[in-house]
């Protein structure tokens, strides 16, 4: 059983609108499991691009995208939805809860299209999560009425839900203070060193990347230095 | 499924408003659906009663004609001769039904009957004073009349049965006896076409709601016209027959007239015009109805389109974290699903409601003594049609915007922020 948990091969991805742009340029990227990796680069190097087709969100490239060790690019998307939902996790730049709902439901709701679980356990392991962040006595506000670093702590609620394989985040600092952003720090510190919990982290913060594991630099759609 | 359903009404409370609008529309449409076709129907149903309660189905009578085969044509066709007779006259032609007694019990035993009644109907004049109005005297089995006719509902004071219980009575059509002056209780004197006179009372009044008609006409019982007239009791000279099924009148007919050597009309042929007529409505007010749930439709599409362009964050957040294009198209299908089927059901409601309220507001017309307020029909089949209607626009208003939901690329809306 190898540790490898994500493994890129060959990504080569273009724009064609307005014109045709090489993004991505032959990049080969591994994660193994239990590693804090830190993506950095330039604005428009290509490093949110490359997160999105490592999330299986984006499929239109070339190249070979690994996940748990299963070739991802040959399948459909409801296949592709089925990966998201049980294997990663996700943490974006800007909060991306669901006003609609309770924070509880939405750390919830991945895991309610999961169905592993009965919808008892899912809100008792919701609210584990919830603990384990410090946010617990939030559970019950509506998701459109708690702060901002809050509402981030809660999307990293909701991308633990799964348990995933990895966490995935987009900029997940960028739109917060100091204050803030060092607990959503700390928060992913504490995941990867007591939980042994994989995560891949864009980010442009390089006092943030310095104090992950591994830093994977990106320039002009390729890798630098991993 | 039921957590795609959770979604969808999480949604739906969070544009309460423009769902309700959008119910609403739905509910107008059912409302003026189910009110319109329910009226329409009704009115329809009146005007061919009129016409249905009156004209048998099949009506078996003997019609005056001259005999195609006259005598000289069979004397001719073995020669090479032509005879120069013009204008040959029925002479001595009879009216009555020949051999009623066996075609009444060869009917009674065709199990597609439901039942039929015999009616004599001869010329008369009504005298009033001096003068002599010319009119129809029509015996009828008061019974039969009543049971398939609905000859009660057309008698406007008196009683039916009077003509069978009191000897020598009869029902006038109320502006006959207008003109004659009678009164319930008086006694008329009519003259038969062969000039014998006769004293009859009255028992009661007859208003079919077609004045012309009712200016003619006269019931008494058969045996009384069969005395008038000077004839036997086997004297008939129409047999109304009511079928189980009028679709089998035209066929039927067809075999009377071949099996009883005699003629036979079919109501279909006998009214062609009021069947046209009751098929236009009806597609006048199947297309107002379903024009107005296209409209209801395109309502619900406008709230879903503007619901995605306002969700899409959603949509993409949902998309990232596990459900599929087909999940979300689901949801924003369970939100159109979930407007239509509550807009329908408040729909059918009030459409109940108008219709009742309609057939309680007061109808008064001369020509139509036995209704007092306007007619409507509840036929359960309009309801089940404006549902499956509404059903299929709120999915299809659902379908296209849903498809749209579920192509958004949630890298595009990520990014785009």
């Amino acid at each position: 059983m190898s540790t490898n948990v994500l493994k890129a091969i060959n990504i080569t991805k273009h724009f064609y609108d307005p014109i045709d742009v090489k993004v991505l340029d032959n990049v080969n990227i591994d994660v193994n499991r239990g590693e804090f990796v830190s993506l950095v680069g330039k604005s428009g190097c290509g490093k949110s691009t490359l997160l999105y087709i490592l999330s299986t969100m984006d499929r239109v490239y070339e190249g070979q995208l690994f996940i748990d060790n299963e070739l991802m690019s040959s399948k459909n998307g409801a296949d592709l939805a089925h990966v998201r939902n049980e294997k990663i996790g996700f943490v974006f730049q800007f909060h991306y809860l669901l006003n609609e709902f309770s924070v509880l439901k939405n750390v919830m709701l991945p895991a309610l299209k999961l169905n592993r679980f009965s919808p008892e356990e899912i809100e008792h392991r919701a609210i584990q999560k919830l603990e384990l962040l410090g946010i617990n006595k939030l559970a019950l506000r509506n998701a459109g009425q708690i702060s901002g670093g809050e509402k981030q702590r809660v999307a990293i609620a909701r991308a633990l839900i799964n348990d995933p394989l990895i966490i995935m985040g987009d900029e997940p600092t960028g739109n917060l203070d100091l204050r803030n952003s060092q607990i959503v720090f700390d928060t992913f510190k504490q995941l990867a060193e007591e939980f042994n919990q994989t995560l891949l982290i864009v980010t442009h913060d390089l006092g943030f990347a310095e104090k992950t594991h591994r830093i994977v630099e990106m320039e002009d759609g390729k890798i630098i230095r991993s | 499924m039921k957590l795609l359903a959770s979604i969808a009404l999480a949604l739906l409370q969070a544009r309460r408003k423009q769902s309700l609008i959008a119910a609403i529309g739905v509910t107008f449409g059912i409302t003026m659906f189910i009110a319109l076709l329910g009226f329409m129907t009704g009115l329809n149903k009146m005007l061919d009663g009129l016409i249905l309660n009156r004209t048998p189905h099949v009506r078996i009578y003997k019609e005056v004609t001259v005999n195609p085969n006259q005598p000289i044509s069979q004397w001719l066709r073995s020669t090479n001769n032509y005879h120069f007779i013009e204008s040959v006259k029925a002479s001595n032609s009879r009216v009555e039904i020949l051999k009623s007694n066996e075609i009444l019990s060869s009917l009674s035993k065709d199990n597609r009957i439901l039942g039929y009644s015999r009616k004599l109907s001869s010329p008369a004049f009504f005298n009033l004073g001096s003068i002599d109005i010319a009119g129809f005297l029509n015996g009828i089995d008061v019974e039969e009349e009543v049971k398939y006719y609905k000859f009660k509902d057309y008698v406007t004071s008196g009683k039916p049965i009077d003509i069978k219980n009191v000897p020598n009575s009869i029902i006038l059509g109320k502006p006959l006896a207008e003109k004659l002056l009678a009164e319930i209780g008086d006694n008329i004197q009519i003259t038969t076409s062969m000039g014998d006179r006769f004293q009859l009372k009255v028992v009661g009044y007859y208003q079919s709601g077609i004045a012309d008609f009712d200016k003619t006409q006269s019931f008494t019982s058969i045996a009384t016209t069969q005395k008038i007239l000077g004839k036997g009791p086997d004297y008939l000279t129409d047999i109304q027959v009511k079928l189980k099924d009028i679709l089998l009148a035209p066929t039927i007919a067809g075999e009377y007239q071949k099996k009883f050597n005699t003629n036979a009309i079919d109501i279909q042929r006998a009214n062609a015009q009021f069947e046209t007529g009751t098929k236009v409505r009806n597609i006048i007010s199947y297309a107002v109805g379903i024009t107005l749930l296209i409209v209801a439709g395109f309502g619900i599409y406008n709230i879903l389109n503007m619901m995605i362009y306002e969700k899409m964050d959603t949509i993409a957040i949902l998309k990232a974290t596990g459900f599929s294009g087909n999940d979300v198209k689901l949801v924003f299908i369970i939100i159109s699903l979930t407007i239509g089927i509550v807009g329908c059901i408040a729909g059918l409601l009030f459409g109940f409601l108008f219709t009742f309220f309609i057939s309680t507001i007061p109808f008064n017309t001369d020509a139509l003594p036995t209704i007092k307020t306007y007619p409507v029909s509840y036929n359960p089949f309009f309801y089940f049609i404006a549902f499956c209607f509404s059903l299929i626009t709120t999915f299809l208003a659902g379908w296209f915007p849903a498809n749209k939901a579920s192509k958004i690329d949630p890298v595009e809306i990520i990014r785009g922020k």
